[in-house]
């Protein structure tokens, strides 16, 4: 279903978020060595690689924090590359970041209105209730505070705080970071649900089975550089990928 | 000490021991020397040192004796303790008591109320052993044996952390029906038989620092920005409303008034200011995270003295700005007609309501003005935490680049913080202003953004209560213990000690949420239908 979607969006090149040429650096440390990488509308796409190859600065890069040195960003034909972290996340993007960085001592609820800050009063319950039915255990927590949740909860939370901004482009870093296999699997159902409600997802994945299968395309990211994309079957199947993302884990 | 026998398990480590009572001395000695020991008196033709080593001795020797009875009580031998802190406090008390003139010269300090202190204190080791002595009782006779104390020792910082953390869980809880009492208490305080003038001065100053406390909480403890020159605001406000409500001020004498502007007109006035000059310091220097915004502010601080100090033509420099009004009432004057010439042609309230003016009666009103402010500073905090703003401010607090991936423009975020705390600053400036009739730079030194911020810190950051309690604390207390003198700092300073160690993260830190929905059954079952 999603895949057949993805690629009739593909056909048509509705390019969504392009990054074209993005360098970053930290300091003197160059992260990323000109990236280019396209997300068109509907899709899933997913960037794997091997812990510090830049990916979750890619998505901060994204989000203007840290800024690219050089490159373009754009968002559904908008050059975002110098725009203000807040006034990104309001033209419809948002971030389940990495590590999560859910607000520990505010509730569940609290971390949802968060969540919240750039929508429309009026969707608000709706949202909240989208939210609590995508995780029903948050509907539980509602009142607890987040840094009391255990750490696929707090991963829940920290997705569906992201879309309480109805964003049109979701990015996840690393969800399935440190949670057993049972609420991986969970909630990489979940980010299927989400993309067939019409949110286009950019997933960043060190976990590169789960999100090469539910990809429809993925990139693969080493030392700051795209060094093999293709769409999630051709990755699965590529002898590199194999050797150097699959073997042993699964 | 030799003939105590080593209690079962735990060998008594003589050199530790006396290593422990030396550097006590040592300290004690340390401080007391500086703080204590040198006393400068005004004599005729210059001033004198006047040495109090007699002082500076007892209190050494009173540290090693109290460090003593603690190593005792460690070693589990409780009986000494009780036996020893029993006599000494029984001694004291009675010499205190029947003694008279007498018996002074051999009291260890000058003061009475050190005196009586220093017997509660012993009282207070004497009943704390003598408890923990029928404590452990109880696991000696049904077997357990010593060895179980010193785990019964060890447990009992973490009991009284659990204890306190309990009791301000509760105070959260109940903060409704405290805050009530409270209320009611503050609101018939000024009737209550036994309030002389000078507690009701103590309690409208304590009361502006739990309003400058609370402004301050929504900088530091709601957005967590550390901001350590919040006096700027404060002085700020003073003078703005200083500028238009005295008639002796230059500003209102080049415009040709004679009269200065009402209270009720000043004051928002004055708070309008202060919040200009908050976001007027936000704008710059939010970008500042951390300790450098810590020192930005500070220097802010210093700033805007500095300036009242220099900028003579309006503010008088160190002359200050005098004859301030206090707050009219439903438009007559409150003051009293006898030393105020300018105020010929205007009815006083006590003239018309047929009463003979007092004195008390403006520190009632003071009271009533000051405490209506506090509690609209608090309504307005309670209120904005649960509006997105407020949300955003806490938020904020906790994780700036998570605000910011969420959409919040973190820079107005930190000004609307900077803005309302700088502009209740303000208001309690005006308040300040007015009360004391007269307004000039030495009120606004750094160190009272310290005590406001030790304020905050103490009573737990972002608890309402926990604010109020600190106050009291540090202000209220050592007024009372006026008759301490200089003392009164080792107090303030060693309860400030005790309670860090104590309370690090404050009195009342505990943070509840502010958002409850109606109740668990209720969203289970609205839950399963969605
Ligand atoms: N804040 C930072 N300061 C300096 N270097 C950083 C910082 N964050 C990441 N890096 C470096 O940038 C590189 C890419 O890191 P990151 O994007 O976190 O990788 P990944 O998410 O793929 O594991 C790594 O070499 C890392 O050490
Ligand atoms: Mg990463």
């Amino acid at each position: 279903m999603t895949e057949a979607a993805g690629a009739e969006t593909r056909s048509g090149r509705d390019v969504m978020l392009d990054i074209r040429g993005v360098e970053t650096f930290y300091g003197r440390i160059q992260a990323l060595r000109g990236v280019d990488i396209e997300v068109c509308r509907g899709e899933i796409v997913t960037l794997i690689g091997a812990n510090g190859a830049g990916k979750s600065t890619l998505l901060m890069t994204v989000c203007g924090d840290p800024r690219a040195a050089a490159g373009r960003i754009t968002l559904d034909g908008v050059d975002i590359t110098y725009k203000a972290t807040f006034e990104i996340v309001r033209m419809g993007l948002a971030q389940a970041p990495e590590g999560r960085r859910i607000f520990p001592r505010m509730t569940v609820r609290e971390n949802l209105q968060l969540g919240a800050t750039t929508g429309d009063e009026e969707h608000f319950d709706g949202d909240l209730e989208r939210v609590y039915d995508l995780f029903p255990i948050l509907r539980n927590r509602a009142d607890q505070r987040g840094g009391t949740l255990s750490g696929g909860e707090q991963q829940m939370l920290a997705i569906g705080r992201a879309l309480m901004s109805r964003p049109r482009l979701l990015l996840l870093d690393e969800p399935s970071l440190g949670l057993a296999p049972m609420i991986v699997k969970q909630i990489f159902e979940v980010v299927a649900e989400i993309n067939n409600a019409g949110t286009t997802v950019f997933l960043v994945e060190q976990n590169a089975y789960h999100a090469l299968r539910l990809a429809d395309r993925g990139y693969v990211m080493a030392n700051g550089r795209i060094i093999l994309s293709g769409t999630g079957e051709e990755l699965l199947a590529n002898a590199e990928v194999r050797a150097a993302y699959l073997e042993g884990g699964h | 000490m030799a003939a105590t026998i080593p209690h079962a398990g735990r060998p008594v480590d003589r050199r530790g021991i006396l290593i422990e009572l030396g550097g006590t001395a040592l300290v004690v000695f340390a401080l007391t020397v500086s703080l204590v020991g040198f006393h400068i008196k005004d004599i005729s033709g210059g001033i004198a040192l006047d040495l109090r080593f007699v002082d500076v001795a007892s209190a050494v020797a009173i540290a090693i004796v109290v460090r003593g009875w603690l190593i005792l009580m460690r070693h589990g031998h409780h009986r000494v303790v009780a036996a020893s802190a029993a006599a000494v406090a029984a001694v004291l008390v009675v010499s205190l008591l029947f003694g008279g003139a007498g018996v002074q010269p051999w009291l260890p300090f000058k003061a009475q109320l050190l005196q009586w202190l220093l017997a509660v204190l012993s009282a207070g080791f004497a009943i704390g052993s003598a408890v923990r002595m029928a404590r452990e009782r109880r696991p000696v006779l049904s077997g357990a044996g010593a060895a179980q104390d010193g785990a019964q020792d060890g447990a009992a910082p973490d009991e009284q952390a659990a204890l306190m953390d309990r009791v301000s869980a509760q105070v959260q809880r109940n903060a409704l029906w405290i805050g009530a009492v409270l209320f009611l208490a503050a609101a018939a305080f000024p009737f209550m038989p036994g309030v002389n003038l000078q507690y009701l001065d103590i309690a409208v100053l304590v009361l502006t620092y739990i309003m400058l406390g609370w402004g301050l909480n929504i900088v530091v403890g709601l957005a967590g920005l550390l901001d350590l020159g919040y006096v700027a605001f404060y002085a700020v406000g003073a003078y703005s409303f200083a500028l238009f409500a005295s008639p002796d001020s230059p500003l209102l004498q080049d415009l040709g008034w004679t009269e200065g502007v009402s209270f009720w007109l000043c004051l928002p006035f004055a708070g309008l200011m202060a919040a200009l000059a908050g976001v007027a310091l936000g704008f710059p220097v939010l970008r500042l995270r951390g300790d450098y915004l810590a020192i930005v502010t500070l220097g802010f601080g210093e700033m805007i003295r500095v300036t009242l100090l220099n900028f003579y033509s309006l503010t008088k420099g160190p002359d200050g700005i005098s004859n301030i009004p206090p707050p009219s009432l439903l438009g007559y004057s409150t003051q009293s007609k006898m030393d105020e010439e300018t105020l010929e042609n205007t009815t006083e309230f006590h003239t018309a309501m047929g009463w003979e003016f007092d004195q008390a009666d403006t520190t009632i009103l003071l009271y009533f003005v000051i405490l209506a402010m506090a509690l609209a500073t608090n309504f307005f905090t309670v209120r904005v935490r649960k509006l997105p703003v407020g949300r955003a401010w806490e938020a904020l607090r906790e994780d700036e680049i998570a605000c910011r991936s969420l959409g919040i423009n973190p820079t107005n975020t930190k000004l609307t913080a900077f803005g309302f705390g700088a502009m209740f600053g303000g208001f309690a400036g005006s308040f300040f202003a007015t009360r004391q009739t007269f307004v000039s730079p030495e009120s606004f030194t750094f160190i009272e953004s310290a005590v406001i911020l030790a304020i905050v810190v103490l009573g737990g950051f972002g608890s309402q209560i926990g604010v109020v309690v600190a106050a009291f604390l540090l202000i209220g207390l050592p007024e009372i213990f006026r008759e301490l003198q200089e003392y009164r700092m080792l107090f303030f300073g060693g309860s400030m000690v005790l309670i860090m160690l104590w309370r690090p993260a404050g009195l009342l830190a505990h943070r509840e949420p502010t958002i409850r929905m109606h109740g668990r059954r209720a969203r289970a079952s609205t839950g399963s239908g969605g």
